[in-house]
């Protein structure tokens, strides 16, 4: 009991020190910088291009609670845009067909990847390898040419957004614009909360603390650890669906270029969200804020006028280095109390 | 251990159906016997001349040797690494790209396609040794120090190495000038073997006899098998675990110089891309244990140049590039649900109650 309730606080010492940082960064931003950022609209326009990443990201920090990693994802998402594009534009589907398409490839490659991690026993950074090798191998065979969707259903889905009242500002004209968030954004939202509550008020959820956090004990109390580790990764696997038809409503194209690196940037966030590889400590809603703080440093920086396309990578990694370093040093002062 | 050799002496076969090797060597026997069934010219090697007028070795087989070298090179380094801290370094095609460019800066100056070489080839390459190392000791200190998983803390140089190569050569692709720099990515006049091949024999070899006069191997297996026991032996685990990224920081510089000759340049957004990937790919087909511990650096080595002779067949039955990985994957599933401990015990079990039956009925 003792126990649980420090790795609790270490894991609450860790999303606040990611908060902490979001929040300071952009009030630096609005203070320095001005401009933009002033505007609310900035702020959800850095959400609206992320939701999908969101989504994903939150499959990411379940899978690494439960001692796991899925580095599929980018390759699955990447597979989804292609396919919802060949459905909708050469088989004249509709946006529901092609939302079904995305939740059958996270389905596909939840269950054959969880069943290989958690019943053969194959380490999941490998099978995942595989997993993201067969997606991006798959994506070129079904299409090798980028696709620009104009399917009109779809096209109105995508262009659905929420008028935030309040939050608009007068332009130089006077005439007032309203601030406005994307579904996609809205969903992201409802993913982090749900995924929020089930894992801090859910049996089922609190089991992928307990398997990530020791094994063997949570085998002890009755867990059935291999299912939980099966349903950490189908879980994943199905956000990447969902995130990926969310992404491919933000993009509305599809190339064989899309979602490149987007696991890493998912890994990157939940690191910086507090999640720990060593498993057993992590919070999705952690992810969401660092989901935002990578893609608001890279804004920060291109609106500085590092404009040169190295800026973006050497800060992002100076971030996640930092943000690393942090991590580290928290866990070992408390591992020493 | 005694034990041991005794049984090897009973049953030479059943010690080799068990040893590490096994792995790769069955899927290199199966490459090849796929290969004879299919289209038997698969093996010809063909001696022909390029268009130096050298003679040069030709064919699939020396198309797979030649192209597998920088893996070949990377898997020794990718083995110890894995072996030492139970973890993979993401970051070797990052850094190849890093320490590829420091080595075009220097032997190309400021500009962008100079005339003739600004300082010698060997400067350059041990300029390129340098920053190698320097970025495997980042990777190192902050595993070894910082205590940061090996995935997540490479994840920095991942995420980094490729912009700082951009920012190394002012975001130009330099050209080396001259014909001897092509040598150590293609055939070196007179010699019909290519030379990438002949670098990995020469890596090999090191990296024998490092392993046959010093103790590193017993040092790394010690700290990836259990940390507390080894310092309570006397040893450093956090000097190894640098150690053994600093020897991956010297491979991946090797790895980038044939990466850089073969093409005069170097293309940083775009060199060694999923280098990393399929680095860890020949360490885990390698049967070694990704939570680190007993390695077997041959079996590496082994089952990299086995990764590059599926990629040779692919091409050979016109697979595309691009579709290529979707192939690669299945071979890999296959090959690592076979190995999976639990797959195989279930193998065994099979076998000995079939053995029983046949006891039973005889």
């Amino acid at each position: 009991m003792d126990k649980k309730k420090r790795t609790l606080s270490d894991a609450n010492l860790l999303l606040l020190i990611t908060i902490v940082v979001f929040v300071v960064m952009y009030a630096c931003a609005v203070i320095f910088l001005g401009g933009g950022f002033r505007k609310a609209q900035m702020f959800f326009n850095i959400l609206d291009a992320n939701a999908g990443l969101v989504i994903t990201a939150c499959g990411m920090s379940l899978v690494m609670i439960t001692q796991g990693i899925d580095i599929s994802i980018g390759g699955v998402v990447r597979l989804i845009c292609m396919s919802c594009a060949v459905n909708l534009e050469l088989q004249n589907g509709n946006p529901f067909t092609a939302f079904l398409i995305a939740m059958g490839i996270g389905l596909a490659f939840g269950v054959v990847q969880g069943f290989l991690v958690a019943y053969l026993e194959i380490q999941p950074f490998i099978v995942s390898l595989a997993g993201m090798y067969f997606a991006k191998g798959l994506t070129t065979i079904i299409h090798t040419n980028p696709i620009s969707v104009t399917n009109e259903a779809f096209k109105a889905l995508s262009k659905i957004e929420f008028i935030l009242p309040g939050l608009g500002y007068y332009n130089k004209k006077g005439t007032y614009i309203n601030t406005t968030i994307e579904l996609g954004s809205v969903l992201a939202i409802i993913v982090v909360i749900l995924m929020f509550l089930m894992l801090r008020y859910t049996k089922f959820g609190r089991n992928f603390y307990a398997v990530g956090g020791n094994k063997q004990s949570a085998l002890m109390l009755g867990i059935n650890v291999k299912r939980t580790k099966f349903m950490s990764h189908l879980i994943c696997s199905l956000l990447a669906g969902f995130g990926g038809f969310v992404y491919f409503m933000h993009i509305g194209s599809a190339a064989t270029s899309n979602a490149n690196g987007m696991e890493m940037n998912a890994i990157a966030s939940s690191i910086i969200g507090g999640t720990l590889l060593t498993g057993g400590v992590g919070n999705v809603i952690g992810t969401f804020f660092g989901v935002l703080s990578l893609n608001t440093i890279q804004n920060i920086v291109s609106s500085i006028g590092l404009d040169d396309a190295w800026w973006t990578g050497i800060t992002i990694a100076a971030m996640l280095c930092l943000f690393l370093i942090i991590q580290s040093v928290v866990m070992s002062r408390t591992k020493k109390k | 251990m005694a034990k041991n050799a005794t049984a090897k002496k009973q049953n030479p076969l059943s010690s080799l159906l068990h040893s590490q090797m096994m792995i790769p060597l069955v899927a290199l026997a199966l490459l090849l016997v796929f290969n004879l069934i299919m289209d038997p010219t698969f093996f010809r090697i063909t001696l022909g001349t390029n268009s130096d007028g050298n003679p040069v070795l030709s064919g699939n087989l020396i198309s797979a040797l030649n192209n597998g070298s920088e893996l070949a090179i990377l898997a020794i380094g990718m083995t110890l690494v894995t072996a030492a801290t139970g973890g993979q370094d993401i970051s070797v095609g990052a850094t190849i790209a890093i320490s590829g460019s420091a080595m075009l800066r220097i032997l190309c100056g400021t500009e962008s396609s100079p005339s003739s070489l600004a300082a010698p080839i060997i400067l350059g390459f041990l300029v390129a040794v340098l920053v190698g190392m320097l970025c495997g000791a980042f990777n190192g200190i902050l595993v070894a120090t910082f205590r940061i998983q090996p995935m997540i803390a490479t994840l920095i140089l991942y995420t980094a190495g490729r912009s700082i190569a951009a920012w190394i050569n002012n975001n130009q692709l330099p050209i080396v000038p001259g014909k001897v720099f092509t040598y150590f990515g293609g055939f070196i006049p007179g010699c019909p073997v290519p030379t990438p091949f002949l670098i990995a024999i020469l890596c090999i070899i090191v990296i024998a006899l490092v392993m046959k006069f010093t103790n590193l191997s017993l040092y790394i297996q010690s700290v990836g098998i259990n940390e507390n026991a080894a310092k309570l032996n006397g040893l450093k685990p956090a000097f190894i675990k640098i150690l053994s990224f600093v020897i991956l920081g010297v491979c991946v510089a090797v790895a980038a110089l044939i990466k850089c000759s073969r093409t005069s340049t170097i293309n940083y957004s775009v060199v060694a891309q999923n280098i990393e990937m399929d680095a860890i790919l020949a360490v885990a087909l390698g049967g070694n244990s990704l939570g680190g511990g007993k390695f077997n650096i041959w079996a590496s080595i082994v089952a990299a140049y086995v990764i590059q002779l599926l990629t040779t067949t692919l091409y050979k039955f016109k697979v595309s590039s691009d579709a290529l990985p979707a192939y690669k994957a299945v071979v890999v599933i296959l090959l690592i649900v076979f190995s999976s401990p639990v797959v195989k015990e279930k193998l065994s079990q099979i076998s000995k109650s079939r053995k029983a039956a046949a006891k039973e009925v005889g």
